[in-house]
């Protein structure tokens, strides 16, 4: 429960209407996509605009009550579980568009507008927003910035890192920031923007953003090649980048995925095969015909039995929308579904997938592997549940060393998912000592009194996944 | 609620719940953009299909109490079904509600007059085809006498909350009761015989929608069916199932399990989504009782909604004619979301020579008549409504064509509301079927 004085401010501040703190209000807001995470909030706040958020996080910092800014709860790291209470801050209220500038090529917004709706009103005027996380349906900008999200498209275009030219954001203290802006150079002091992306909410809220834009390629191709052997899969992907063609889009699907994704989405994906890449490429009509040619015959020269390049624009998409529902159709299988993004150079992705399947194997776990082999950042995604103990403990003990082995191929502990409380543990294998002391003191500098999104990114001793305080009874 | 009926409830939830498929749902969010409810508030997760599962998993779990705040979560649903298509994992979210609101009607006191009017319609009235007729006689009185006018001359209806106001306005002019009864129980097909179908009259649409059924009868007929229409069917038991009636809607299945049985049909054909699709799942509901399960399950693969039947005797391929007109499709939910017929309708409206089709935005999002759900939240369901009669607009259409009761009036609804009564109508797919069927043969024939 928040201290009534606290209540009373916050509510003097944005109204009675936006907040709430009832029992089913704070029970729907104590998760987001990571299973085994939970945790009551203590209220839930949704501000109008900039200026509120200021008063609040002022109110909050005094009383040093924890702040936890929260999209659409797709995170899949429990980036926006509120696992120290707290207030759950909802930008539903935030969700313009402010500005498309087509000489700048950018594009201004709220944090609150959902991902696809930028990728829409952008592409309605010739222009493209790279960035497609798994969950663009339903992800809002904010989060993604918070999170850098990656997509399908990260290979050749980036995350959303890349992307982001300026913030507004509101710094623990109540103060507004703002950096970077509509421009193409800018070395005007530490780069904030990169720090603030990716943050996770530890550093500030963002309550604005400028975005870059790029013209929208003409022509866009999509092929699906199919192999007896996984480990020729991943070796295609290296060959392709090796001979200079930069896919946009180069995913990678094991058999049992491939399965379940059929079944749910019926566009016709070929069951037999042992692994599938998908893969697109967009770019001057010419050239796009030229790389799918090439790739095509470089998958055969690594025993690709089948190629097939989709034949209509509804086909094409039919076959990457199937692939972003991967995850969420693999729980068709077990009740619970858990993921990783472990992530290593590319040139190292047949290592990694053998490597991953070894372990699986070792800890005698169910495991489909998929994900962006392009960009070395794989899903290994293990099929368990969560009611038996004993395996949940030995799918944690096979993460870990997915962690480890991913970090000794030079790679990272998280692709694009982000640290969250979920991998905080492992942050140090991938970081070592100097990179966390340094990243403490950040945090430290900025939020002395650790009210924004606390018990993420740095590992404590105890963790507490559920945390639901029975305070009813 | 009460501490103790909150007790019993939390205790039914754990006995009863399908565990399971409450921790099938991993909270990836993809529901989200498709809940109109949750859409209408403004994303309030408590008002989305994660939401109430995670409410009802919490319930189990014994991490809230059922208290009045989950109930209205749960009774905001439109049970539209509109997450189970979009949901990768499979969740029977349909499933749960039912079982959901099942425990918590059930369970919890209601006040003496609403219990009455519970008692009244759903074990007197629904399951009484004859008594339901004698009230649907008295509006066609109503209708018919001067009655109908003396009250809209004095403005009488000003005392009804608007949304029965504006019910009133559109329920459709009732036919003779007495069509149904002199009704044959088995007609012949107008052209060479290519299936025998029985056909499921359903309660609503055996009354006040009489004439809709008549023109299904007719149009089976045109299409090449043998009809056979069992005398001791009743409703579906669809409104009892979704409104935490389980126990009735199950004898109800019953009912009309052995009123179906051993006619030797090849389908057994509804020309309403809404029951369709609880028709449908008859081996569902009776899953806990062994001697049911089999012959529930053989009824439920007979149904078939009647346009997908059409498609399949390539009905759309006969002459369909209308003068010029746009129509349009507004999907039934229970049609698309629990039976996935969505292409049929489609196909049947576009072989529609001299129309045009516009397909509208988001057409398979809910009309939000859901039942009774007009009645019982009308301020969430005119707000999907207003919603609906923009996308309506955008067309130009002239038709909006419906395949199910409640969709139908919700849409004259809208027309009536928006003022666009003098430029667009609501139709029956069926009855819009019958006019171009007729229409193009009688242009042949001059």
């Amino acid at each position: 429960m928040l201290p009534d004085e606290v209540k009373e401010q916050i509510i003097e501040i944005v109204g009675e209407q936006d907040f709430q703190d009832s029992y089913t209000n704070k029970l729907v807001y104590s998760y987001d996509a990571t299973p085994q995470f939970q945790a009551m909030p203590d209220a839930i706040v949704a501000p109008h605009n900039t200026e509120q958020i200021a008063q609040i996080v002022k109110v909050c910092n005094r009383f040093k009550i924890p702040i936890v800014p929260r999209g659409s709860g797709t995170n899949l790291s429990a980036g926006t579980t509120p696992l120290e209470g707290g207030v759950v801050l909802l930008f539903k209220h935030m969700d313009k568009i402010l500005e498309i500038d087509e000489e700048n090529l950018t594009i201004t917004t709220q944090p609150g507008v959902i991902t696809q709706e930028i990728i829409n009103q952008v592409e309605e005027r010739g222009l493209f927003y790279p960035p497609d996380p798994g969950s663009l349906n339903i992800s809002q900008i904010g989060g993604n910035i918070n999170e850098n999200s990656g997509g399908l498209r990260g290979l050749k275009y980036g995350v959303t890192r890349d992307y982001v030219l300026g913030l507004e954001a509101v710094l623990p203290n109540g103060e507004i920031l703002h950096t970077g802006g509509k421009l193409a150079k800018d070395v005007a002091g530490y780069d904030l923007t990169r720090l603030l992306v990716g943050s996770e909410g530890t550093l500030g809220i963002i309550t604005e953003a400028t975005l870059k834009l790029l013209p929208l390629p003409p022509a866009k191709k999509t092929a699906l090649t199919l192999f007896e052997d996984i480990h020729m899969a991943a070796k295609a992907v290296s060959d392709i980048i090796a001979h200079k063609i930069i896919p946009a889009t180069l995913e990678f699907l094991d058999q049992p995925t491939i399965k379940v994704v059929e079944e749910f989405s019926k566009v016709g994906l070929p069951t037999h095969a042992k692994a599938v890449l998908l893969i697109e490429q967009d770019g001057d009509s010419h050239k796009v015909e030229q790389d799918i040619k090439s790739i095509s015959t470089i998958c055969k020269q690594n025993e690709a039995f089948e190629v097939h390049v989709a034949q209509t624009k509804e086909e094409a998409e039919a076959l990457t929308t199937a692939r972003r529902a991967a995850l969420s159709a693999l729980s068709r299988l077990k009740p619970t579904t858990i993921l990783e993004d472990a992530t290593v150079p590319r040139s190292e992705i047949a290592n990694m997938v053998k490597a991953i399947n070894n372990i699986a194997e070792k800890y005698e776990l169910d495991i489909c592997t998929f994900g962006h082999a392009g960009d070395g950042n794989l899903h290994p995604t293990f099929l368990t549940d969560v009611r038996n103990k004993e395996e949940i403990e030995r799918v944690e003990k096979a993460f870990e060393e997915i962690f480890i082995t991913a970090v000794e191929l030079g790679g990272t502990i998280t692709g694009e998912h982000g640290v969250g409380a979920m991998k905080s543990p492992y942050l140090h294998l991938k970081l070592g000592e100097a990179g966390i002391n340094t990243m403490k003191q950040l945090k430290l500098a900025l939020d002395p009194n650790q009210i924004m999104n606390p018990g993420k990114m740095f590992a404590k001793s105890n963790r507490k996944k559920v945390v639901i305080k029975h305070e009813y009874a | 609620m009460n501490t103790h009926e909150k007790a019993r409830i939390q205790e039914e939830f754990q006995q009863r719940m399908d565990y399971d498929e409450l921790l099938n749902c991993m909270r990836c969010g993809f529901c989200l953009p498709s809940c109109p409810t949750y859409l209408e508030t403004g994303k309030d997760e408590a008002h989305s299909p994660r939401g109430r599962i995670a409410l009802m998993k919490g319930v189990v779990d014994g991490n809230i109490e059922p208290d009045e705040e989950v109930k209205k979560s749960l009774d905001m649903c439109l049970g539209c079904r509109a997450c189970e298509p979009v949901c990768p994992s499979g969740v029977n979210y349909g499933h749960l509600l039912e079982e959901a609101r099942d425990i918590i009607y059930q369970n919890q006191k209601t006040p003496f007059f609403q219990k009455i009017i519970r008692k009244i319609a759903f074990k007197g009235l629904f399951p009484k085809p004859k008594r339901l007729r004698r009230l649907t006689s008295l509006l066609r009185f109503y209708q018919k006498s001067k009655l109908q006018k003396i009250v809209r001359t004095l403005k009488l209806t000003k005392i009804l909350p608007s949304t029965y106001r504006l019910m009133e306005k559109v329920l459709p002019v009732v036919p003779k009761m007495k069509e149904a009864e002199k009704r044959q129980k088995v007609l012949e097909p107008f052209s060479k015989k290519k299936k025998r179908v029985a056909f499921f009259t359903g309660c609503l649409m055996d009354s006040m929608f009489l004439s809709t059924n008549q023109s299904t009868i007719k149009l089976l007929q045109y299409a090449g069916c043998e009809v056979v229409i069992p005398d001791n069917q009743i409703c579906c038991g669809a409104l009892h199932g979704h409104s935490g009636e389980k126990e009735q809607a199950k004898e109800m299945a019953k009912k009309n399990i052995e009123a179906f049985e051993n006619l030797n049909v090849d389908y057994i054909i509804t020309n309403a989504g809404g029951c369709g699709a609880f028709l449908n799942d008859y081996h569902h509901l009776l899953k806990d009782e062994e001697e049911w399960t089999e012959r529930a399950t053989s009824f439920d693969q007979k149904i078939k909604d009647i346009s997908s039947l059409l498609v399949e005797l390539n009905f759309h391929k006969q002459s369909l004619k209308l003068p010029y007109q746009i129509v349009t499709y507004q999907d039934s939910c229970h049609l698309k979301n629990g039976q996935q017929t969505f292409m049929e309708p489609r196909q049947l409206l576009d072989s529609v020579q001299g129309t045009d089709y516009v397909e509208m935005k988001d057409a398979s999002r809910c009309c939000g008549s859901a039942g009774i759900y007009n009645l019982v939240q009308t301020e969430m369901s005119m707000k999907i409504l207003d919603y609906k009669m923009k996308q309506t607009r955008a067309t130009h259409a002239n038709v909006i064509v419906t395949a199910n009761p409640g969709c139908l009036l919700q849409m004259k609804m809208g027309i009536e509301k928006e003022g666009l009564a003098d430029k667009m109508r609501a139709v029956h797919i069926v009855d819009y079927l019958v006019e171009a069927y007729e229409y193009s043969k009688n242009e042949r024939v001059s």
